[in-house]
């Protein structure tokens, strides 16, 4: 989009701003009921005898059923014309078809916020006033380029006291182009996801050989004997390009560790700390410390190292304490 | 049958509610959405979903909604008055994951005696699905 294009498309849709979604407000096609509200008890697994159970409600604070508040959005939904016929056209439809023919065609919900001034009752009829409340300037977020829309539908009673409010803020972005061969299969498998798997390459993927065979090396340089890790092609101290490797005994201590908090990552086991482990040998490594409590972790504990499965595709050395690699050997 | 609500003055912030996993069916989800009257065919048609890229139906935001208010009412007692449900999505939930959800009191304001919990529900798959907050008045 060039800055002209872009101003023109900007000045188009900051119009909907405001723009009711209902020409006037939508009548739900139910009054509130109790067969609708115990299918949804039943299924989300909500016990509340507030919802479905007469008795108790009668003797409540409240003196009578009410329905979930969560069902809110509920009662004014569209229904099966959505699956059959398509989801009839109202002042989002437009929004949402402006946004589409200018590229802006993904769309992901990210919000919803409901606030609650009055508990709906048995009879009840839901009238629904919405309308396009804000549209943010133009956002590049992971997801791509766009922009977030909010609506505020406000659900009034047949006395039109005001029930309930739900702000539902989208985000309408132009999609990454994925190439069509990279496009994924429609896996129908649900895949565990695995470790990050470390690259491997010609100076280092004998190492990561043997880790998969359950031993940790050490790279060990012919002329001088120095031990170096990570593994590389050259001695730091002769600049010998001769090399060969030993096995380490995997005890050592920690010299150092952080505790990964924030984001998670699928595949991770959490509580998940991450530590430069000072080995024997004398070289260090990087590896997690498991088996023991987040909080029992301390520089200088002594440790025990084990080359353990930790995934589908992933071997790993992993340090225990050295007290608990004992009790459980 | 008896009820328990808890009252105002017992909760303190910090409390932190009892741990419920949830395990995520085809059932759940497509049952959740007819029980929301959301008929989009991606939460009950598989072919749908996988050409949007995701390997079966996946759970519809009410649903969602639903547990996350479920998951403080049941410890909060009937008695409870919702005030607000604040929900930011995140991972879809789809067949086969487990959904762990965790919440803990966060705030408590006198003049209205309303809590605010904080909940977290993250699946063992691809994490954070659901983080947000539900109010509730006490008596």
């Amino acid at each position: 989009m060039t800055p002209e294009q872009r101003q023109a498309f900007e000045e188009g849709l900051y119009q909907f701003v405001g723009r009711s979604l209902h020409p006037e407000p939508k009548r739900s096609y139910d009054t509130v009921n109790g067969a609708m509200i115990r299918q949804w008890a039943e299924v989300m697994g909500d016990r509340n005898p507030a919802y479905t159970d007469a008795d108790w409600a009668a003797s409540s604070a409240r003196g009578h059923l009410i329905a979930p508040p969560a069902m809110l959005y509920v009662w004014n939904q569209e229904g099966y014309a959505v699956a059959s016929t398509g989801r009839p056209g109202d002042g989002l439809a437009d929004l949402v078809a402006y946004f589409d023919s200018h590229g802006f065609t993904g769309s992901l919900g990210t919000n919803v916020d409901q606030e609650y001034f009055a508990e709906a009752k048995l009879g009840d009829a839901i009238y629904e006033d919405a309308v396009i409340e804000e549209i943010s300037e133009q956002k590049s977020t992971a997801r791509g380029l766009g922009y977030f829309l909010q609506t505020l539908a406000k659900f009034r009673n047949q006395d039109g006291e005001l029930i309930g409010t739900q702000r539902f803020r989208v985000f309408k972005f132009i999609p990454p182009e994925v190439p069509a061969q990279e496009k994924p299969e429609s896996a129908t498998e649900l895949e565990l996801p695995t470790r990050i798997q470390a690259p491997r390459g010609q100076d280092n993927a004998w190492w990561w050989d043997a880790c998969d065979e359950g031993r940790v090396l050490i790279q060990r340089c012919k002329s001088c004997q120095t031990l170096r890790h990570p593994p590389r092609p050259m001695c730091g101290e002769c600049q010998s390009t001769e090399w060969d490797s030993i096995e380490s005994s995997l005890d050592g201590e920690i010299y150092s560790f952080v505790e990964m908090h924030y984001p998670k990552f699928p595949g991770y086991q959490y509580p998940l700390i991450v530590a430069v482990i000072s080995l024997a040998e004398g070289t260090r490594l990087v590896a997690n410390v498991v088996g023991i409590d987040s909080a029992e972790v301390r520089i200088g504990l002594k440790v025990k190292g084990r080359v353990e499965q930790v995934d589908e595709k992933t071997m790993l050395p992993q340090f225990y304490p050295v007290d608990a690699a004992e009790v459980s050997a | 049958m008896s009820y328990n609500t808890l009252r105002f003055s017992e909760v303190t912030v910090g409390d932190k509610l009892p741990a419920e996993d949830i395990a995520i069916t085809s059932s759940l989800i497509s049952c959740g959405a007819l029980a929301t009257r959301d008929f989009e065919p991606c939460h009950h048609v598989p072919k749908v979903a996988q050409e949007m890229g995701l390997p079966d139906v996946f759970m519809n935001i009410l649903t969602s909604q639903a547990l996350m208010a479920r998951f403080v009412t049941d410890w909060s007692g009937p008695e409870a008055v919702m005030k607000a449900l604040k929900v930011k999505l995140g991972a879809p939930n789809v067949p086969g994951m487990l959904m762990t959800v965790t919440g803990e009191v966060a705030d408590k304001d006198d003049s209205q005696q309303v809590i605010t919990v904080k909940v977290l529900g993250e699946n063992n798959i691809w994490g954070m699905h659901m983080e947000g907050s539900v109010s509730i008045q006490l008596p």
